[in-house]
């Protein structure tokens, strides 16, 4: 078939060989992993340009993930947004249920390719966990992944999943129990077992050649959104939005849109209870730059640089870093990033499940709150772009705790 | 401003006297503010009268990504203690002034970033201290850190480990001073039944790129591990098994004495006899 759905970057300006996105990225690693992470950088290298290599990946894309994937518009949810054109595009509708399945299939290849038999990865909300899990199923790799134990528990359903794809799900105690503590503990297993694992990292976080190569695996979601709404509403879009943790679905649906200087580009943090009490995991809006995992980027620490524990009601969006392309389009001024609190978000959830029967995620439904200030903003005439990063079955027990729906309060009244 | 300078130079005479006497030298790590700032600075004071020749201060993190289930421990009740940089520096001139003996900080890079290089080094020299170990920041990136610490007399011990290739090896070592920490084995920090004959192997490619000392760490717990590797490293470094020492002690009186005891044995394994 023609079209293509691995995509890397063609431009190719940033990162530089560093890995550097102007003062944000680089490579803030043990030695004892310096060799295994410049292994992963000349083998995606040579994958890169290897037309074996994007075939098997494009046939995966259509065949397996199901790609491309919907661009749905929503004109009775975009009743509540001021009344501009909403379209979402569709990644819940991807195998696996998120958008994390695109990064997952392209480093499950590259670890074929690199003779290594065993994957970790960590996980927040579990879709990183649940598309790891899967590809290891089908590609025959050994598979343990690092999930906080507070995830664990309001993360249950996927903890199942994983088990049920043959994963080992480990539970990690150690400091907030969340997204951060998972990845501390995934690399001290990488550490300890280098020689035949590869650590499938979940986001464009962590020391380079990570946050350009997951951006790539993922660009595709830009690629065919700019495509779907060109032809569906015969413009570009007024703004691209998308929820931020780690960046990895924004930045997939941002990059092919960056070149476009009339297409706003706006990300999503989680505001947790109100950046004013301190409980958020808004690491754009309120950190400083520093390092965390491997790289130069946002982060939420204290004045002596020790990482405060973040919070979200969003186990996705947990995490007190943000990936260094981010905070370099954050600081250039290309990007926008606003933060949204949980109730916010817990409201756009309930409002899209209603308008449209679509039961967003909750990590994704802190783009939908933004987009509804975002469209009154806009008017009528705007167009906005949505990324639904991943679909709410994993989250109904959270949902149905937060809105009482478990004893008979079925309106939900909070 | 004025400039105190470190004591590179006394880690370089301490570590010489131990190979003119025809021993490995003993290297302890204890972290700061554990189980309180002042039980640290009694516990590195301990270590040095049991026969420790170096010591590594170590600055807590909040993500010890290095470290195994023993120091992230201590680690944790340092911090909840609420130990700062201030209290690090406290540390390393209170045990600098009180026994002569040269005195690292080891840490990860975020803290120092955040701090600030120049204030970090100008306070780590005036406070007597001898350099730092910073696992997480590779010689690619440490550019500026070296600069600053170079300009107060601080040592920049860089780590090598089992995967380093002789390239690397050699590009490290060029831009490390005071010694070289060869990391015995993958993995994080903790104790270890046996320490492979991998360290050996490493220290040998170490070696053939540098004139610095190599001294071996990760996994060496006791007397018998500390005799082996001195057999052919130039320094034993033990960490986990004192803070443990420290962790099992019913009280802290004998948590000093426990750290001590072992400093002591270990200090004749690295005698060689």
């Amino acid at each position: 078939m023609s079209s293509s759905f691995f995509i890397p970057d063609p431009e190719g300006q940033v990162p530089n060989s560093a890995g550097y996105f102007g003062e944000f990225g680089g490579k803030f690693i043990p030695e004892a992993l310096v060799a295994a992470v410049d292994e992963v950088a000349v083998e995606y290298d040579k994958a890169k340009v290897d037309p074996a290599f994007s075939a098997e990946l494009n046939d995966l894309m259509v065949n397996y993930t199901g790609r491309p994937s919907a661009l749905t518009e929503v004109p009775r949810f975009a009743e509540h947004a001021g009344g501009a054109r909403v379209f979402l595009k569709r990644e819940d509708l991807n195998h696996t249920g998120s958008h994390k399945i695109n990064n997952v299939l392209g480093q499950a290849l590259l670890t074929r390719r690199m003779g290594k038999t065993r994957v970790i990865a960590e996980t927040g909300a579990g879709q990183h966990g649940v598309a790891t899990a899967t590809a290891c199923a089908l590609f025959g790799l050994e598979c343990t992944i690092y999930m906080g134990e507070i995830d664990t528990e309001r993360q249950a359903l996927n903890v199942a999943r994983m088990r049920m794809l043959g994963a080992e799900v480990v539970s990690v105690k150690s400091g907030s129990r969340t997204l951060k503590d998972a990845i501390n503990e995934a690399f001290r297993d990488w550490v300890a077992n280098v020689d035949r694992t590869h650590y499938l990292f979940g986001t464009v976080a962590g020391p380079h050649p990570f946050p350009a190569m997951v951006r790539d695996f993922h660009r595709v979601i830009g690629v065919e959104a700019r495509r779907q709404i060109l032809e569906r509403a015969g413009r570009l879009p007024d703004a691209v939005a998308a929820c931020v943790g780690g960046g990895s679905n924004a930045i997939g649906l941002f990059h092919a849109f960056i070149p476009d200087a009339g297409v706003r580009l706006v990300g999503f943090e989680p505001a947790g209870h109100g950046i004013e009490t301190g409980e958020h995991a808004a690491t754009l809006s309120a950190g400083e730059p520093g390092i965390l995992h491997g790289s130069r980027s946002y982060v939420l620490q204290d004045e002596e640089g020790q990482i405060t524990e973040p919070y979200s009601i969003s186990a996705g969006l947990d995490y007190p870093g943000i990936g260094p392309e981010h905070a370099y389009l954050k600081d250039t001024g290309r990007g926008e990033y606003r933060a949204v609190t949980d109730d916010q978000a817990m409201q756009a959830l309930r409002l899209l499940s209603r308008t449209e029967g679509i039961i967003p995620a909750i990590e994704s439904a802190h783009a939908l709150a933004g987009a509804l200030d975002l469209g009154k903003e806009l008017g009528k005439d705007g167009l906005l772009v949505i990324n639904l990063s991943g679909r709410g079955d994993k989250d109904m027990d959270t949902a149905a705790r937060y809105f009482g729906l478990y004893d008979g309060k079925a309106e939900g009244a909070k | 401003m004025s400039g105190h300078t470190g004591n590179t130079e006394l880690l370089g005479q301490v570590l010489a006297k131990a190979k003119s006497e025809d021993r490995a030298a003993l290297i302890a790590y204890l972290p700061a503010g554990f189980p309180t700032v002042d039980g640290a600075i009694a516990a590195v004071k301990s270590v040095i009268a049991g026969g420790a020749d170096v010591v590594e201060v170590g600055l807590p993190h909040s993500d010890p990504v290095l470290d195994g289930p023993v120091i992230q421990t201590a680690d944790d009740i340092a911090l909840k203690g609420g130990v700062k940089i201030a209290d690090v520096m406290r540390t390393v001139r209170e045990a600098y002034e009180a026994t002569g003996a040269p005195i690292l900080v080891m840490t990860y890079w975020n803290p120092i970033d955040r701090y600030g290089i120049a204030r970090f080094t100008a306070e780590l020299a005036e406070a007597g201290g001898a350099g730092c170990i910073l696992p997480d920041l590779p010689v690619q990136e440490a550019g500026m850190w070296r600069e600053h610490a170079a300009k107060h007399g601080l040592a920049t011990v860089f780590v090598v480990a089992p995967s380093s290739k002789d390239a690397r090896l050699a590009e490290i070592t060029a831009a490390g001073s005071g010694f070289v920490y060869a990391a015995s084995l993958m993995g994080v920090t903790g104790t270890r039944v046996s320490v492979g004959a991998e360290a050996q192997e490493l220290v040998r490619r170490t070696r053939a790129t540098t004139e610095l000392p190599v001294c071996v760490g990760l996994g060496v717990s006791n007397a018998v591990q500390a005799k082996e590797v001195a057999a052919f490293a130039d320094g034993v470094i033990v960490g986990s098994a004192f803070v443990k020492r420290m962790l099992d002690a019913p009280d802290e009186a004998a948590g000093l004495e426990a750290v001590r005891e072992l400093a002591g044995e270990l200090a004749q394994g690295v005698r060689r006899v």
